[in-house]
């Protein structure tokens, strides 16, 4: 089973990095959304300071939500998914390994990334430190909630408006609590008790997602 | 017990005896809706602070409480289909969705409507409508992923899929939320805060509650026959009630 997760990780880890373009494209459209806000709403730093936390996070789960949209794809056209649904081992952990290695390649670049938009928008330093907990813990809680409407919306010809809106509302709660812990930061509040909370939802996500998503396949595929 | 119960959950059975109980479901619906409107909107005293605007509740509350009694209804059913394969329970889950969703809609139109005069403003960003708001897209994401996909059975299966999905998320999302508001709203807008309602009130609220729950199950399973004709378009029993299909 170990060796399964591991030779499905090396497999779609290798593969993303033989399309290396294709991995620029989610930072640069994180990179861009938080670029214009200052050119939509004010570059005035106070005003920046104060929306940024929520600015970057929302243009987080947007980048999320279109890295993830060609999760399950590749494998869907080249039947490699359905091949996957035949092993013997139980789909839970290999879909597991996939998001895993998704995120390897989608969210841990987002998360040095960061940093930097988080000076674009003039954020104080602690700030930035909790916005990098709150990604590190959110940014893997991200895909595997949204690895959920992925599988449902495998075989759909038009699924990136639908992801959009089944996703976007189960998104709510990681929103809240993120921001809510940067903003507190920035204010020189505590904020073990957001990162708990999300560290909770994530323990919840990762032991019960890989299951709905496994069922989500098996559905959708067939 | 159980033999009634696989006799009903095969269609043919369902579409008979579902037949005969709508119309007496439908009158029952009338005559519950005109004695709560009656007792609600002429019988009860107006509202010492509020007035006579506070009537507007007894279409809201029942419609906010029918709003989150389908989705529960919905998971079950879901739930049902999914363990047990059981085709009538997707019917119901599929024929339910637009009904939740309606009922959502309504729960956020009439609380809009109160809110003007009692707040000053349509929409405020209070915990409990951000949660029925939420609710609102849950259903309405539900109803798109079913329209989209082709196969019914499979939209059905996928759909079970998120509404089980969207259950485990509802509490977390309606505590995040309320924590979220309690922490940014400094002023908070008083709400209709539960005063031990009279017996006066409470009872037409209960009417209407009652009638309510009959005019979702009069129309769900007006809707489930039609889905069940639908779906059964090819078999013999229903070829012998309509005459052939082309």
């Amino acid at each position: 089973m170990i060796q399964a997760f591991n030779a499905l990780m090396k497999r779609d880890l290798l593969l993303a990095f033989r399309h290396r373009g294709e991995l620029a494209n989610p930072l640069l459209f994180f990179l861009m959304i938080v670029t214009l806000f200052p050119l939509g709403v004010s570059p005035e730093v106070v005003l920046l300071r104060k929306i940024a936390p929520g600015v970057i996070w929302i243009a987080a789960l947007l980048a999320a939500l279109f890295s993830l949209e060609s999760l399950f794809r590749s494998d869907f056209e080249d039947g490699a998914l359905e091949q996957m649904l035949l092993s013997p081992q139980p789909l839970a952990v290999l879909v597991l390994a996939k998001v895993l290695a998704h995120w390897l390649v989608s969210g841990l670049p987002m998360l040095l990334m960061a940093p930097l938009l988080g000076l674009l928008l003039s954020m104080p330093d602690p700030a930035i430190a909790a916005l990098e907990l709150t990604l590190a813990i959110g940014t893997p809680l991200l895909s595997l909630i949204g690895a959920i409407g992925v599988a449902l919306t495998v075989g759909l010809r038009r699924g990136g408006v639908l992801l959009t809106l089944l996703i976007m509302p189960l998104y709510i709660p990681v929103l809240i609590f993120a921001t809510n812990a940067v903003t507190a930061a920035a204010a020189g509040m505590p904020i073990a008790g957001q990162i708990y909370f999300l560290a909770s939802l994530l323990v919840l996500a990762l032991t019960l997602a890989p299951l709905a998503i496994a069922a989500a396949l098996r559905i959708s595929v067939s | 017990m159980w033999k009634f119960l696989h006799k009903l959950a095969s269609p043919r059975y369902f579409y008979a005896i579902s037949g005969k109980f709508i119309p007496w479901l439908g009158w029952l619906t009338a005559v519950t809706l005109l004695i709560g409107l009656y007792f609600g909107l002429v019988k009860a005293p107006p509202d010492y602070q509020q007035g006579d605007s506070y009537r507007i509740m007894f279409i809201h509350v029942p419609a906010a409480w029918m709003s989150m009694f389908i989705y529960v209804m919905m998971a079950l059913w879901s739930g049902i289909n999914l363990i047990w394969n059981i085709k009538l329970a997707d019917v119901m889950t599929v024929s339910s969705a637009t009904l939740g969703a309606s009922f959502t809609l309504l729960a956020l139109v009439t609380g809009s409507l109160w809110g003007k005069p009692m707040w000053g403003a349509w929409w405020v960003w209070d915990a409990r409508l951000t949660s029925e708001l939420i609710l609102l897209f849950l259903y309405l994401g539900y109803i798109a992923l079913v329209s989209a996909i082709e196969d019914r059975r499979t939209a059905a299966r996928a759909g079970g899929v998120l509404i089980l999905v969207g259950v485990v998320n509802i509490p977390i999302i309606h505590y995040s939320v309320e924590w979220w508001n309690t922490l940014h709203q400094g002023p908070t807008v008083t709400k209709l805060d539960k005063p031990s309602i009279h017996l006066s009130m409470l009872i037409p609220l209960l009417i209407m509650a009652v009638s309510f729950n009959l005019y979702y199950l009069t129309v769900v399973l007006m809707r489930a026959r039609i889905e069940v004709l639908d779906r059964e378009r090819r078999s013999a029993w229903v070829r012998e009630l309509f005459g052939r299909p082309e």
